[in-house]
């Protein structure tokens, strides 16, 4: 009786030859889904950096963006980031997730918003702005 | 040995930022290739996930104490970011170090997240698509790089700064 050796390595080769062959079976989806998770991505980082401007340019900002004590206004400076990235998120993805997107173009604002949130939150930056 | 609670909560901010830092090459390598899509979908939300719990401990848990106001009279030694403002030779590991530290580490997990809500909607398309994987990799470089300025400052801060308050 014919005996067959099964490589070790053989179950992982199938599991990825079954997760590509699957994916592949499936219709492509158009650009808009991937161009609206990256472009939100690069709105919530620079709105991390609009929010730490804010509060060192504003007294009331920063202690409205105070919603814990202990932690300081850096509470709210990311709690908004964050509340804002996720809007933007949902927002661009119900627009766009069946659609085809210029998705070099989208690319392109994504990187200079997450550029903008790189500077925002750079202390030399933001320290111009601070109330002295 | 035992720890402090303190020590406990700190240690769990260290071992999930150190976590992330080390699985960031392996993930750099599956999305340059492509290759083992599998690892990859388990790997960048893995990676998304240890991103927000190091930045959502890092500032909740560990922060506070670190910026606890001294009462009147109190030992510095104690209450790190006075310490470190009242010594004029290190008052800029404050001042710059711990300021860009708790804002540019909390990028990291914003984009991590982006990257890995992304390979995991589209799988096996990503093979194909170079174009798509290029800039998820330029995310993810962004990601690590933010999460390591943030770690290396710490781990900086860490060794300026005395660490007795973890001993309470």
């Amino acid at each position: 009786m014919a005996h067959i050796e099964i490589d070790p390595v053989t179950p992982s080769i199938i599991e990825e030859i079954n997760s590509l062959t699957s994916s592949s079976d499936r219709p492509a989806l158009p650009n808009g889904q991937a161009g609206a998770a990256i472009l939100s991505a690069g709105i919530g980082s620079a709105l991390l950096g609009f929010f730490v401007v804010l509060a060192e340019a504003s007294t009331t900002a920063k202690q409205l963006m105070t919603l814990d004590a202990g932690v300081g206004p850096l509470s709210g400076k990311t709690t908004f980031a964050v509340a804002g990235w996720l809007i933007a998120w949902a927002v661009l993805h119900s627009r766009w997730r069946k659609q085809t997107i210029d998705f070099a173009r989208i690319t392109m604002i994504a990187l200079i918003l997450l550029g903008l949130g790189l500077l925002g939150t750079f202390p030399p930056f933001y320290m111009l702005f601070a109330q002295h | 040995m035992s720890l402090t609670h303190r020590e406990f909560w700190m240690m769990v901010h260290l071992g999930l930022g150190v976590m992330f830092l080390h699985t960031f090459f392996e993930g750099i390598l599956w999305l340059h290739t492509g290759e083992r899509l599998r690892r990859l979908r388990i790997g960048t939300g893995v990676m998304a996930l240890v991103a927000w719990l190091t930045v959502v401990s890092g500032t909740w848990l560990v922060y506070p104490w670190y910026r606890a106001k001294p009462p009147a009279g109190a030992d510095l030694a104690d209450y790190p970011r006075a310490y470190l403002l009242a010594n004029p030779s290190i008052s800029q590991w404050h001042i710059f170090g711990m300021e860009w530290k708790e804002h540019v580490g909390w990028l990291s997990p914003i984009l991590a997240t982006a990257v890995a809500w992304t390979v995991l909607r589209y799988g096996g398309q990503l093979a194909r698509d170079r174009r798509l994987r290029q800039v998820l990799l330029v995310l993810f470089v962004a990601a690590f790089t933010t999460a390591g300025i943030a770690g290396a400052l710490g781990a900086f801060i860490n060794k300026v700064a005395p660490n007795t308050f973890l001993d309470g």
